[in-house]
Order: C-alpha cells, then structure tokens, then sequence
C-alpha cells in the first residue's frame, strides 16, 4: 500500500494505461510540459513522449474531435477537458457526435474514449469554473458516467473507463485533487457501473457522489455520536447505475437521503428517488430527502460558497430533522 | 458558355494533370451515378418516400467523383448532411443507401440514421455530419491517429461554404497545422449557406481559400465544377497530405442546382446568378469534352443507361423492402449491443 493524493492517482493510472497499451494516448491544454493545471499529470510527457502526450492549443472542439476520430480508428484516447465548465464550449462533440454515433451508424462504428474533466466546487473560483455537471452527461444516452471519490478509484475506475469499449464521462473532483488515500501496489483496475458501500448502519441510507462522499462519511459519524446509524453508498457511476446495490441498500434500512452538489433540478438524485419510489415503495419509512446546492449559480466568496454546496452540518440537521 | 470570370472562377486551369481513358470514364460514371441518384431521391421526397428532409450534391458531382476516384481504399471520407454524393463516390452501392433514405430495415444503417448520416466504415465513409463544424475536428483526428500509428491513409472533409464562419473551423484548421495532419479540407463553395449569400455575412471574398494564411497554408481555388482540374486538385491534395506535408485547405467553387434541402425551389437566387452557372454543368461540360476528345458516344450512352439501371434497381429494392424492426430502438447504445443505463 502507498499513500497518495488524489491528484497523483490521476497521473498513476493514465501512466498505468499508456505503459499497458500503445493504442492509449493522452490530450489535452496544458497537460504535458506544464503538468497540468492541477498538477495531476506531472512526469507523464517525459516518460510518454509528446506523440502520446500531446499539448493542444485552448480548442475544447478541436481536442475532442481529436480524440473521436482517434478512437474510430484504432486509438484509444484520454482527452483532458481542463474545467467541466468548459464542456459548454465541446457539448456538440459530446452530446451529438460522441454519444449518439455508434447508435446511428447502427452499430459500425466504436468510440473507446475517455473525456477527463475537473468538475466541482468548494474552491471559490464563481460561478463558471466550480460546476458539478455530471447531470449533463448522465443525461445523454451514449454516454458512461462516472465520478470517483478516492484516489484508489481513480486509478481503478480511470483504467475501467480506458478498457472500456464505449465513451466515458470521467468527472475528477477538483476539491479532492489534495486528499489522500491508501492505494495498493501493482495494477488496479475497477468495473464501471459498480457502486460501494463505504459503512454500513440500519437506520438510514445516505446516497453521495464524489466530494459528498467524505462529508456524508463525516456526517454519519456525527449521526452515530448522537445514535443514528446510517449506511452510506458511494455511487461512483451514474451511468451504468447500480441499482441493485443502491436498492438494496435503501430497502435495509427503509429511509434515503442523497447528498448532491449540484443544483437542485433534475439531479442525479432525483433519478434515482424516482427508481425507489416505483420499485421498493413498500420498503420505505418515509420520503426520500434530497440534499443538493439550492438551484443557483454557485457564488464565489467562500462564506457564500460554503453555505450554498452541502456541507456535513447540513447533511447531520437534514437527517436528524427527518430520524427523531 | 459563361466565362469563368463571370463566375468568379479561376482564370486559367491550375490542374491540368494527364487523365487516362479509364479514369475518365470512371470520372464520368461516377458522376452520372451521382446526378442520377440525387433526381431520384428527389422524386421519391416529392413522393414522400424519403420522409423527413434530404439535402443533395445537384451540380456538385464532379468534387465529390474526383475524390471518389482518387483516395485509396483505406483513406477516410468525412461528409456532411449533404452526404449522398459523398458516400456513392466512395464505392457504396445505391440500394442500402436508398433504403436508409427511406427509412427501411435495408437501409445503410437498418433506417436509425437516415439521410444526414450516411456511413459505411468498410468503405472509409466514416460518418456524415449535420451539425456544422464538428466533422473537421473529426477528421483531424482519424489524421492524428494515421500519423500516431504510421500508416499512410488520408483523411479527407467535405463541407460547405458556411462552415468557414464557425469556431470548429478555425479550431480544427490551427490543430491540423500545428500537428502537420494528413487531412483534406474541402469547401464545397456552392455560393449559398442556406438561403443567404455566402458572401453578405462573410469578411472575405473566398470564404475558404481567404482564411488557408492565417493557419500558415497556402489558398488553393479549384473551379469545382470542371473534373479533369478537380481530379488535378485532388491528386494534388492528397499526395500533399500523404507525404507528411501537413494539411491541405482547398476551395472548390460550384453551383447548388437545386435548393437547400428538401423541396425547396431556392426561388430566393437571381436568375442571372442560375442561368450561368447551369450552363456550366459539370457532368454537361465533361461529357462534351470526352466526345471532343474522342470517346465514342455509344460508350457514354451505355454508362448512362447502366447508371439507369442501378438507380431504378435500387428504388425498387428500397420502395419493397421491410420497415425496420422495432428491436433496433433500444439497441447498439453501446458497444454490447444494448441500451441499458442500470443493472
């Protein structure tokens, strides 16, 4: 086991799948010789070279277009979006090239690509660069989604999204960018469409993405001082979502919350209440809760910021207002 | 005849390469083939056979035939929406393309693409796209990955004149440059977007060839209603970008015979604009300059009269053939073969 930083797993496991495949090849603004904007693919360039770690200019469409015409015939990109904020400047290569080809072409052509993205708040960077935009992506059919929450997960949900024969949304969060975590030696590689029970407790089920995992971790442990024993599942991957996991956990214990980033409307949380309340109505004590950012723009002053993303305090008053 | 200053077409042919008698007729049939296909999926549009909209390559035939006939088999092609021509160029027989015009379970993709998005990888048609712009970054990279893996394949984009005016063009133009891409882009110049003059919302005169200095390239303008200097320019092209050389902006100036799409008469274009410009024809034109050169019109005749063949074979075989079953809706999402987002 070493300790690292989330930020160090992302250049790991990119390394992990340049070294393993020579169709694996990295794009993207900044990340050879400067390392990266978040210094998380530091040393790559110097070990790959530049025709498999290759700097592009600022052209969101160009790198993107890039990297579906590579993976069409015969590569398998990683292209790095710098901010997911700026998805809003590629969304046609997404949205309609990338998701919707293998579909219409009945099937003739694949896209083995991973598109990378800093996606998150909590960095008071206002309102376009703090974005949680997984719900753009999940709401597309074509595309994977996933969203890790420890460093171990990067490297083993990143070398999944490479391995994998279709377009993966790979949502890095930038607030998690410095946290760290145990990863094991040798060659990790994780499943796509897999969520993980990250505790377990009978009273309730708390649903958390990303860099709501540790504060929802954070909170049930606040909840247990004060006797509420709460599971919480680490979603991971949007699409495919494992329902089986999610259901199962929520029916044990009859009463969910989803801890959501984003804004209110159309969250991922939404979607997956919608599957408990048709599917294990009868399991249930209660409404499910939604714990997401009000329906704002996120502002940038970091008393405004921190008040408006979910925060652990929040999380502990929402679950105990609706437990006692 | 129009000159080609009255066009604005270049003076003197800049192309002039030796065609030999067999690649003439191929360029002849190719076009015929071309111009044949596009009456009739317009007739059947009137029909209402081809439900939902077509855009076709009328009085553009001799680009699309001269890149037909030039690219080697694993070059790629990337069209547009307006695409048929495109993908008939390449080799792809009528009748699966007709069928997906149509709608039907024969159809080029089994009907879930339709006019817009004709595709055939076994024939390098690697997609027809509809949103503007995005093809050219496509292109790049099926070009990247040429160059990554060192092969010698080509990558050649087709699109129209109003392409220039978007951000993917000038993003996919500065990348192709910058990494020395083997990649063709080719401006089909057709005079109007859709139903506005190219020129009124265009800063330059060429809407294309004007912008090849600001990406380090040099402006190249091909009458592209001519096929012997389309078939030069594409040689030319191609050899260019296969030989390590880097990209390859071309304009091909040519006439929309039609309107844009569907069933419009583009009433909306000056006769005086029409007129010369049909006078110019470029399957006319050819056809002339094969019997000034001395190719037997019985040959001619008998091309045009296979060509007939094949389009009434495929109208008839497209008009009979199944509509699509309904288990292709929630197939081919992915790459298992299914649509499903959860376990």
């Amino acid at each position: 086991m070493t300790l690292m930083t989330y930020r160090d797993a992302v250049a790991r496991g990119i390394a992990q799948e340049l070294e393993r495949d020579d169709s694996v090849v990295f794009l993207g603004e900044d990340i050879g010789a400067a390392g990266g904007v978040f210094k998380a693919t530091g040393g790559l360039l110097g070990k790959f070279g530049p025709l498999r770690v290759a700097d592009t200019p600022i052209s969101e469409q160009a790198i993107l277009g890039a990297a579906m015409g590579a993976a069409m015939t015969g590569l398998r990109p990683i292209a790095e979006i710098m901010f997911s904020d700026f998805l809003a400047v590629c969304w046609d290569l997404i949205a309609n090239e990338i998701a919707k080809t293998r579909y219409m072409t009945n099937g003739q052509i694949s896209l083995p690509l991973v598109i990378r993205t800093g996606n998150g708040g909590g960095l008071r960077f206002g309102a376009q660069h703090s974005q949680s935009l997984e719900n753009w992506a999940m709401a597309v059919p074509g595309l994977k989604v996933v969203a890790p929450s420890t460093p171990e997960d990067v490297i083993g949900l990143l070398a999944a999204a490479v391995r994998d024969p279709d377009p993966v949304m790979f949502f890095e969060h930038k607030g998690l960018y410095s946290m760290k975590g145990e990863v094991p030696d040798g060659e990790i590689v994780d499943t796509l469409g897999t969520a993980k029970v990250r505790r377990r407790g009978t009273d309730c089920t708390i649903l958390a993405l990303a860099a709501m995992v540790p504060r929802a971790l954070k909170a049930a442990d606040v909840l247990a001082a004060a006797g509420i024993n709460a599971t919480v599942v680490d979603v991971r991957s949007l699409v495919p979502l494992d329902t089986a996991t999610i259901l199962d956990a929520v029916a044990r214990t009859g009463q969910l919350f989803t801890v959501e980033e984003n804004p209110r409307l159309c969250g991922w949380g939404a979607e997956i209440v919608s599957v408990v309340v048709e599917e294990i109505w009868d399991d249930l004590d209660g409404a499910p809760i939604r714990i997401t950012t009000p329906h704002v723009p996120l502002p940038s002053s970091d008393t405004l910021e921190d008040a408006t993303i979910p925060s652990v305090t929040r999380i502990v008053d929402t679950v105990r207002k609706v437990m006692e | 005849m129009p000159t080609p200053t009255d066009l604005g077409l270049p003076e003197t042919p800049a192309f002039r390469h030796e065609v030999d008698a067999e690649t003439e007729l191929e360029l002849y049939r190719s076009m015929e083939r071309l111009r044949r296909f596009e009456k009739r999926a317009y007739d059947l549009f009137l029909q209402s056979l081809v439900k939902g909209t077509s855009h076709l390559s009328l009085g553009q035939e001799a680009i699309a035939a001269a890149f037909g006939a030039s690219m080697r088999p694993g070059d790629w092609t990337f069209a547009t929406y307006r695409g048929h021509a495109h993908t008939l160029a390449r080799g792809v027989e009528m009748a699966p393309i007709m069928a997906e015009l149509l709608g039907r379970g024969t159809g080029l993709m089994a009907g879930k693409g339709g006019s817009m998005h004709l595709t055939s990888v076994e024939h390098g048609v690697m997609g027809s796209y509809a949103i503007i712009g995005a093809h050219l970054t496509i292109a790049n990279g099926a070009a990247w990955s040429a160059k990554l893996r060192g092969t010698d394949q080509v990558a050649v984009c087709f699109f129209g004149d109003g392409t220039t005016n978007i951000g993917a063009f000038h993003e996919a133009l500065n990348l192709a440059a910058t990494w020395k891409l083997p990649v063709v882009f080719v401006c089909e110049n057709n005079q109007w977007m859709e139903y506005t003059p190219i020129g009124s919302v265009t800063a330059v005169p060429r809407p294309a060839a004007d912008r090849a200095s600001a990406y380090g390239l040099e402006p190249v303008v091909v009458d592209g209603n001519d096929a012997t200097e389309m078939y030069g320019a594409a040689q030319d092209a191609l050899r260019h970008a296969r030989s390590g050389r880097g990209p390859v902006l071309m304009e091909a100036l040519t006439y929309r015979h039609g309107g844009h799409s569907r069933a419009d008469p583009a009433k909306y274009r000056p006769a005086e604009e029409v007129e010369p410009w049909l006078l110019r024809d470029p399957l006319v034109t050819y056809r002339a300059h094969l019997v000034r050169k001395g190719v037997d019109e019985g040959v001619l005749k008998a091309i045009d009269e296979e060509v007939l063949r094949e389009v009434d074979d495929a109208t008839e075989s497209a008009k009979n053939a199944p509509q699509p079953d309904l288990t292709l809706i929630e197939r081919d999402v992915w790459a298992d073969g299914s649509s499903a987002w959860r376990n």
